[in-house]
């Protein structure tokens, strides 16, 4: 047992009774364990990493084990985390430090303030350096600095949404003019198929609403947020400068986003970097204008809804995309179990979206499959998202569950048209 | 100054499919430029080879025991020397990795102008119009190019079976050059195909895996519509030397040639060097979000859609039920 | 050992590449470039060289817009230094690349060159075999892996139907690399940001003129469209049927 330390317990008494040999400490007490006799290198080697000091804070209550989604699917928590580190084991090169999802729900239990959102992103920083880094999220970094897109598609392609869209779309980059919203639109509603229905769907929404708006087009770039997150910090000052660079020649009043990572890297982080915008998610911006919209018909479906990690518990707002359901006619609203600040994660924050194929080698179903289990037990036939990501996530999930049939997955900006048409 | 020159490549047994079609092109353009077409065999032995050329009018023979196996320094130096010796309006040289070596280094080392990725020639009055595919396929060049010159020639371009006869099959033995004596490089020895288990080049069915399949980790996805379909797996090249599939599964000009009733292309875009490696294949069926790539212009069947939703998809309605 | 590796950036094909209006050119100033695919493994061969052998690596390039940053992404990956040669000419065709480059690698006295075995605007030859054959030394080309013993070089030549063929060539010698034996490593941004704000590029003045082609182009355009595919269109679910039904059809898999 490497806890006990050797030459600290004593045994070369000799001691013979009734011809036998009982030699040995066996009746006295153990010292007490000094476990600063450790090696602990491996521990300090994390914690000395600027960012990454509150790991060594654990003080093993265990209260983010039960908060934490992987470990619902897995093995997995910070306190799992930290104990593996403090006994040698080299997070930098362990399946552990991609498994994060930097969802946050263990730093809002922590008494101690282990912040892994700190944390993962400065030790994976290190790995990337190192050149450790998963292919496909590899993948991802390299398209996001050729393409802008994490997807690898042209940047000519970004804006081809629009053509469809059924309603006026101002694209600044092909005819500068001041706009009250600057919407920007990020990846996933620029190019992924579904992405871009939403994409439609806000556009037509926009222009029922008589709203002055217009997008970058080919000129925008990823937010990067996630990239960030997933260690990659250089490439998300890069392209956050570039994107600055971008906004900075255009004339609006507040810049709009579909993407609670997008919102969460203009609230938090670009200011640092000198990109200081009025931000909303567009739940927040469209929420209070509900009421002028003209419905046209009632819903009649039975809706949960999925709360974004990085609109709910990192930036605090739970009742925008709420309030937008409630208010269109005919929804039957249920919450499911785990909501708001204890809302579940769909898996695609902090890299996660690019590093499917890998957290399925080290978890026993991925987080979006468990979730849509999750919602498929409230009853509900709909489960309503206002994250870019969540909608091809939690579709598969849907197929891959055996669901296809029980759970239809859209966009709140996709009801909302749906009702006005 | 006149006729069209061949270099013909062979493994020392068998002269390569490409020479037939160079043999082919060669008579073509022969007929418009006058003058012979030559072939041009260099071998340790020539002896097996030769019978095989009855296309060409004149067959160069150039044997000694430096051009035991593939080396490019003394090829070149037989090439070179033959371009000196008869002069020819044109030579072809085939885009094979012989061709890569060969075409360019001789077209410099004799002053010729070279034109490269061929897939078609003619004469016009002294000069050859030459079709190039550049851009991997996306688009063609056209150019006129003064004789003599060096074209490199892509496989699949001209018909194979008009290079085999029709030539009057003149043997000319030449001395070897004599830097074959000196020569700084070296064959240490070589592997020949099938070194693996697999050998996708018997199969019925392949589902060939490009760029678009996105990392090692979903290749997983086409193994499994591979296995619903009983198909072998094949692979474009950048997917082989990312290292997601090993290279006796790479189809394409440095990889294997493949001719299966159904080819089903995965992501991927159709480079030049690719389509050679599977163009007689029957049916080809390509599935790749970018609607311009230029594997839609060879395949039967093509989608846009997205691989990741339709590759399942695919493999669900082959899986026998339950 | 002094190792050059040549760089050059060529039209990235996942964005459009356009005929100019004289239609005999790409539309040069429209294109997106980026490093030649087969120039990154080259890169990583040069870079793995060095690893396990102590060679200095210098990484070329011809100058042009957007060739320094292929340069800073280069020394990110590790080459010692990287230079741009400058030269009278604006041509970057592989002749014109050859007589610019062979003097100044001449100059450098370097044992080894290694470069991309080819680039998807090669019309005119292939960079590694013109270079070669004007330095006068022996040159490889379809290179998937080279190691150094003393003044040769071992290196696996590749050949169509998965031979292959392992070379001993002495140097000073000119590789055309098809691919390095392991995928080329991701350089993160903070260091190429890094080395852009401090690495200094070197630069060389070619003497060379370009060589005349003896060859014009007189038309690019895309290849006539022909009978391309049959496009399915759909969801996914329906063109999946689709594409069974075909199978079924034909007897391609079992009804």
């Amino acid at each position: 047992m490497p806890e006990v330390e050797p030459e600290r317990v004593h045994e070369d008494q000799r001691l013979v009774f009734e011809g036998m040999d009982i030699s040995g400490g066996w009746n006295r007490m153990f010292e007490q364990r000094v476990i600063w006799q450790h090696d602990i290198s491996a521990l300090d080697r994390v914690t000395g990493i600027p960012g990454a000091e509150s790991l060594g804070y654990c003080y093993q209550c265990g209260k983010c084990t039960p908060a934490c989604p992987v470990d619902h699917v897995g093995d997995y928590s910070p306190r799992k985390v930290f104990r593996r580190t403090q006994v040698g084991a080299d997070l930098l090169t362990s399946p552990d430090l991609w498994l994060c999802t930097t969802c946050g729900n263990c730093l809002r239990v922590c008494p101690k303030e282990v912040n892994m959102l700190q944390i993962m992103p400065a030790v994976r920083e290190r790995a990337v350096a190192a050149g450790q880094v998963p292919a496909e999220l590899q993948k991802a970094f390299e398209n996001t600095f050729q393409y802008g897109n994490p997807m690898g598609e042209p940047a000519r392609k970004r804006a081809d949404w629009v053509a469809e869209a059924g309603a006026p779309v101002t694209i600044l980059s092909r005819g500068p003019r001041p706009v009250d919203v600057l919407f920007f639109v990020e990846c996933y509603w620029s190019y992924h198929p579904r992405g871009r229905d939403a994409a439609r769907a806000f556009a037509r929404t926009m222009a029922t609403l008589g709203i002055d708006w217009g997008i970058l087009g080919a000129e925008e770039k990823c937010s990067c947020d996630s990239q960030r997150a997933a260690g990659e910090r250089g490439l998300f000052e890069m392209v956050a400068e570039q994107n600055i660079a971008t906004l900075g020649r255009y004339q609006f009043q507040r810049l709009v986003t579909p993407d609670p990572h997008a919102y969460n890297s203009f609230r938090n982080e670009y200011p640092r970097l000198g990109g200081a915008y009025d931000v909303s998610h567009y739940t927040q911006f469209l929420a209070p204008l509900m009421a002028q919209l003209p419905w046209q018909r009632e819903l009649p479906y039975r809706v949960t809804f999925h709360d974004p990690c990085y609109l709910g518990r990192h930036n605090g707002e739970y009742d925008a995309p709420r309030e937008m359901i409630r208010q269109i006619p005919g929804l039957e609203f249920v919450e499911m179990f785990r909501c708001k600040e204890n809302g579940y994660c769909c898996g695609g924050g902090g890299g996660g979206m690019w590093l499917d194929s890998f957290t399925g080698q080290h978890t026993q179903q991925r987080l979006s499959e468990r979730r849509v289990r999750e919602a498929v037990e409230t009853g509900a036939e709909m489960l309503v998202v206002c994250c870019p990501y969540e909608v091809s996530r939690f579709e598969d999930a849907v197929k891959s569950t055996g669901n296809q049939g029980k759970l239809l997955v859209r966009d709140i900006i996709e009801l909302v048209d749906e009702a006005l048409h | 100054m006149a006729g069209v020159l061949v270099y013909v490549e062979s493994d020392g047994e068998r002269v390569a499919p490409i020479s037939f079609e160079l043999l082919a092109a060669a008579r073509e353009l022969a007929q418009s430029l006058g003058g012979d077409v030559e072939a041009l065999v260099a071998a340790a032995d020539t002896g097996p080879l030769v019978g095989e050329l009855g296309a060409a009018d004149t067959i160069l023979e150039v044997t000694s025991p430096a051009l035991a196996g593939y080396l490019p320094e003394a090829q070149q130096l037989v090439l070179v020397e033959a371009i000196r010796a008869r002069k020819p309006a044109v030579v072809l040289v085939g885009y094979t990795s012989a061709g890569l070596d060969l075409a360019a280094g001789a077209a410099t080392a004799t002053g010729l102008p070279v034109v490269a990725y061929c897939t078609g020639l003619r004469a016009e009055g002294s000069d050859v119009v030459a079709d190039s595919q550049l851009y991997g396929g996306k688009l063609v060049a056209t150019t006129t190019t003064s004789t003599p010159a060096v074209f490199s020639v892509v496989a699949g371009s001209f018909a194979e079976a008009n290079g085999h006869a029709g030539g009057r099959g003149e043997r000319i033995v030449t001395a070897p050059p004599a830097g074959l004596a000196q020569l700084r490089s070296r064959v240490l020895g070589t592997t020949g195909a099938g070194g693996g288990a697999v050998d996708i080049t018997k199969a019925e069915r392949v589902v060939s895996v490009g760029r678009g399949i996105g990392g090692a980790d979903n290749i997983e996805l086409a193994e499994e519509l591979a296995t619903a379909m009983g198909a072998e797996l094949g692979a474009s090249r950048p997917v082989v030397d990312s290292g997601w599939l090993p290279k006796e599964r790479q189809v394409g000009k440095s990889g294997m040639t493949v001719k299966p009733k159904l080819y089903l292309a995965v992501g991927i875009s159709g480079a030049p060097e690719h389509l050679e490696g599977m163009h007689d294949a029957g049916l080809v069926i390509a599935i790749n979000t970018d609607g311009d790539a230029p594997i839609f212009k060879v395949a039967d069947y093509g989608t846009t859609c997205d691989l990741f939703d339709l590759l399942p998809a695919i493999t669900a309605l082959l899986k026998p039920a339950g | 050992m002094h190792i050059a590796v040549i760089l050059k950036q060529v039209p990235d094909l996942v964005e459009e590449v356009e005929v100019d209006s004289q239609g005999t050119d790409i539309d040069r100033d429209s294109v997106k470039w980026k490093l030649n695919e087969f120039d990154d493994h080259a890169l990583e061969q040069a870079v793995l060289l060095k690893e396990s052998s102590g060679a200095e690596v210098t990484a070329v390039a011809l100058a042009a817009d957007g060739v320094d940053q292929l340069l800073y992404a280069a020394v990110a990956r590790g080459v010692d230094r990287a230079i741009r040669v400058t030269t009278a000419s604006a041509r970057t065709d592989a002749p014109a690349a050859a007589a610019a480059l062979a003097g100044v690698l001449a100059d450098m006295g370097v044992d080894l060159v290694l470069t991309g075995v080819q680039a998807v605007d090669d019309l005119h030859g292939q960079l590694a075999p013109i270079l070669a054959t004007r330095l006068g030394w022996p040159h490889v080309s379809v290179v998937s892996r080279v190691s150094l013993e003393g003044t040769e070089a071992e290196v696996t030549q590749e050949y169509s139907g998965g031979r292959m063929a392992t070379l001993e060539v002495d140097l000073p010698a000119v590789l055309g690399v098809q691919a390095a034996p392991r995928p080329p490593r991701y350089v993160p941004i903070s260091r190429l940001r890094q080395v852009m704000a401090s690495a200094e590029l070197g630069s060389a003045a070619a003497a060379a003129a370009a060589p005349a082609l003896g060859s014009t182009v007189t038309r690019l355009a895309a290849p006539p469209q022909g009978q391309g595919a049959q496009m399915l269109e759909g969801r996914p679910e329906a063109v999946a049927e689709q594409i069974v039904a075909l199978l079924r059809e034909r007897g391609l898999v079992e009804a």
